[in-house]
């Protein structure tokens, strides 16, 4: 080890209290599922955590009725500011909790320990405690003077914030008044049934909130329940189609957040070390697993040669290990499939003529880890640069005029996010304005707040999250 | 003295800022409420419909880009146009839809007086539905409403004015473009209503309407990789369901319609008009 290297720091395994059986949660007990139970694994490690219960179809109904009656006989005549404070207490038990959940998430998913403990935790706090002021003030927000819930939200989440997408869900579906059924994801069902224990801590009424760990099945079987009101679902655009397809035609009401190939864009007058820092964070953030990661790099042609050179020394000082690792900069990906996924796009990218660079850093050898990659000479109709491949790989483009950037941006069916990089006012606000997409972060990326609404243009779904634009979807509006 | 033989008008499609006949050569005979002849309407055909979505979204850009106050004086001046018009809508409505002529003529001065609801819109739509973002942060988050793109909309099919301009000037008060399909019986008052959209400095293409059978057209819209958002209230109930699974292909934005026409003469709310609007968050850090 040299003098400036840095010794291993890594959080304590044992504050997240991991159990060797996890249940579903329905009407406000953890129950048997009588789904084939699942082993949930590290990613980082590729060790059992623990073993799931997962729920079956029958399940998926109990779960329903129980949300229903939640619904009819104890949370849709609560007054808001008693709804209110239920949520309150949850932000509450969530940051008392925040060490066990931070760790827990770096366990399941794999992502580094300094974004689920800076990250995804306090922002999972947050969205309950934004969320608990508006139960009793839902008159003001623009949506009539009395407006009423939906009844029971079937909600599916993805991998990539496992805790942080349940509170994205819950937190405004019950702020509304609605009861909620909610399937994490496959692969990281652990925060969110340590959550339920959360909801039981917090005294919240049986019923109100239902978790059911399962894989894709559970998810359609609830989204198909003719007793759920409300469907809101985060991940993929292809499966996105399929939920709007057995949505179409019914009275539920349907918000998707789906996939992204978001744009970054850097003009010449950009102030580059804070751009490269921002585009580091816009593609690297969580391993790439991000629906909003700014996948595209878009450089103007005049200075593509000195961000390309500052961007490889940066890229080559990140560390990728051990998640629970302090010091870690990028984790492990989250599986064997989406590894797999990576793997194969990244060989398109050869195959059809891009320039691969893979930082030289260090890989574990056990465990699913894939090296921070940036593709450049890459071209519109590359898989590499139109397909989502939902991990640390960049594609980087280039550009001569603000015309030409917005057009390549645009150039996609997509429409979540997305970059701009320059030191002129007027050029960040024409940009912001002609780029289609439902987030754009100037001179930043990757930033979230519950006050903030997030969302999709065009194939990246529908509906928003966060601020007074996101109640919409829980609202018989 | 004998009486002047009127001067008859060929019916034909607004595409693009033009009246051309269906490129398929088809028409179709329209009736009044009572069997007899009152005119031959062009019958679009999938072409035309693939036609006029390219002229929207062509319009798009400007439409779009134009300020709210500019939109505002256009949608304005489409309740000014037809204001001179009055009385040749309240004779189409009246025939088309078989009512009395004083109640035709209270349905045209309602279609008239929702222009102008809808045109007070356009510059207030941003205050109302945006928001400056209390982010927790240094930063300076402002999210606005932007319009969705092209509309497809399939038009009422009952009421044959009121109903068209309801859901029609939600679409362009948003910046949205919208390629209409009128409805298939009573399509005289769209027709009539495409030239004064011509004369009213609505640019090309912004608003395309196209006389023809909403079941034969529809699916085509549903499934169109360029169209946006979708309003099915012409369609009957079961072939919404089917063409709200098209919409899923391109996950368009589908407009929740009641299986019945509802009461065209209510105030509207604004759930028309948030459903062509998508909100845009913008971030950018505070610092010296």
């Amino acid at each position: 080890m040299g003098i400036f290297d840095y010794a291993p720091a890594p959080e304590s395994r044992a504050l997240a209290n991991l159990k060797e059986h996890y249940k579903p949660f329905i009407n406000g007990q953890f129950v048997d599922g009588s789904g084939e139970p699942l082993k949930t694994i590290n990613p980082a490690t590729e060790e059992t955590l623990a073993e799931v219960g997962t729920a079956s179809v029958s399940d998926v109904d109990t779960a329903v009725k129980a949300a229903r009656k939640a619904y009819t006989s104890v949370w849709s005549k609560m007054p808001g500011a008693e709804r209110a404070k239920y949520l309150f207490r949850i932000a509450r038990l969530i940051q008392e909790r925040s060490r066990e959940l931070a760790v827990l998430e770096t366990l399941d998913n794999g992502k580094p320990i300094k974004e689920s403990r800076d990250s995804d935790v306090p922002t999972a706090a947050a969205h309950f405690f934004y969320h608990a002021g508006w139960a009793d003030k839902l008159g003001y927000a623009g949506y009539g003077p009395d407006p009423k819930p939906l009844g029971v939200a079937g909600q599916v989440i993805p991998w990539n914030f496992p805790l942080l997408m349940l509170a994205w869900k819950i937190a405004p579906a019950l702020a509304t008044g609605n009861t909620v059924v909610l399937k994490p994801a496959e692969t990281t069902p652990l925060t969110a049934l340590v959550f339920a224990e959360i909801c039981q801590q917090a005294e919240l009424p049986p019923g109100v909130v239902n978790i059911l760990p399962g894989a894709g099945d559970i998810g359609a079987s609830l989204v198909a329940h003719p007793d759920v009101d409300k469907i809101a679902f985060t991940g993929s655009t292809e499966v996105g189609k399929l939920i709007q397809r057995t949505v179409a035609g019914t009275r539920k009401k349907l918000t998707l957040e789906l996939g992204g190939k978001a744009a970054n864009i850097v003009f010449d007058d950009a102030p580059l070390d804070q751009a490269v820092e921002g585009i580091v964070n816009g593609i690297f953030f969580n391993q790439g697993h991000v629906c909003c990661a700014g996948s595209r790099l878009l450089v103007q042609e005049s200075v593509a040669g000195e961000v390309l050179e500052k961007l490889r020394y940066r890229v080559s000082t990140l560390r990728v290990g051990d998640p629970l690792d302090k010091n870690t900069d990028l984790g492990a990906i989250n599986s064997a499939e989406q590894l797999a996924k990576i793997r194969g796009l990244v060989e398109s990218g050869d195959a059809e003529g891009a320039q691969r660079w893979t930082s030289p850093c260090p890989v574990p050898d056990r465990g699913f880890f894939f090296a921070p990659t940036v593709f450049s000479e890459v071209h519109q109709s590359m898989r590499i640069a139109r397909e989502e491949i939902f991990g640390p790989v960049l594609s980087v483009l280039t550009f001569r005029t603000p015309d030409e950037a917005v057009a390549k941006a645009n150039n996609t069916p997509y429409g979540l996010s997305a970059g701009i990089w320059s030191e002129k006012g007027s050029r960040i606000l024409w940009t912001a304005n002609q780029l289609r997409a439902g987030v754009v972060w100037a001179n930043t990326f990757n930033r979230f707040d519950p006050a903030a609404p997030f969302g999709g243009y065009q194939e990246s779904g529908f509906g928003r999250e966060g601020g007074r634009t996101g109640l919409e979807g829980y609202l018989d509006v | 003295m004998s009486d002047r033989i009127s001067v008859a008008k060929t019916y034909k499609l607004y595409l693009g800022g033009k009246f051309p006949r269906s490129e398929s050569g088809r028409v179709y005979p329209v009736t009044d409420a009572k069997g007899a002849f009152l005119a031959n309407a062009a019958h679009a055909s999938r072409k035309d419909l693939r036609d006029a979505v390219s002229a929207a979204r062509k319009a798009f850009p400007g439409w779009s880009s134009a300020t709210a106050y500019n939109r505002g004086q256009v949608l304005y001046r489409v309740a000014e146009v037809m204001e001179g018009r009055r009385a040749q809508f309240a004779t189409e409505v009246a025939a088309c839809e078989g009512i009395a002529a004083k109640k035709a003529e209270s349905i045209v001065d309602a279609a008239i007086d929702r222009w102008v609801w809808y045109a007070g819109w356009t510059d207030k739509i941003a205050s109302v539905l945006g928001a400056a973002n209390p982010v927790a942060g240094p930063y300076f988050s402002f999210t606005v409403p932007e319009p969705t793109g092209v509309v497809g909309v399939l038009a009422p099919q009952s009421s044959s004015l009121l109903g068209l301009v309801t859901v029609l000037a939600p679409v362009l008060a948003s910046g949205s473009t919208a390629v209409l399909v009128s409805s298939a019986e009573r399509p005289l008052p769209a027709i009539t209503l495409s030239e004064v959209l011509a004369t009213s400095d609505v640019p090309a293409g912004t608003a395309n309407i196209l006389t023809g059978h909403a079941a034969e057209l529809g699916p085509w819209l549903a499934s169109h990789a360029d169209v946006n958002a979708l309003d099915p209230t012409g369609a009957t109930p079961a072939d919404r369901v089917t063409l709200a699974q098209e919409a899923a292909g391109t996950v368009k934005r589908v407009l929740s319609v009641p299986d019945t026409e509802p009461d065209w003469t209510a105030e509207p709310d604004l759930s028309r008009l948030r459903r062509y609007l998508e909100a845009k968050t913008v971030w950018h850090p505070l610092g010296v």
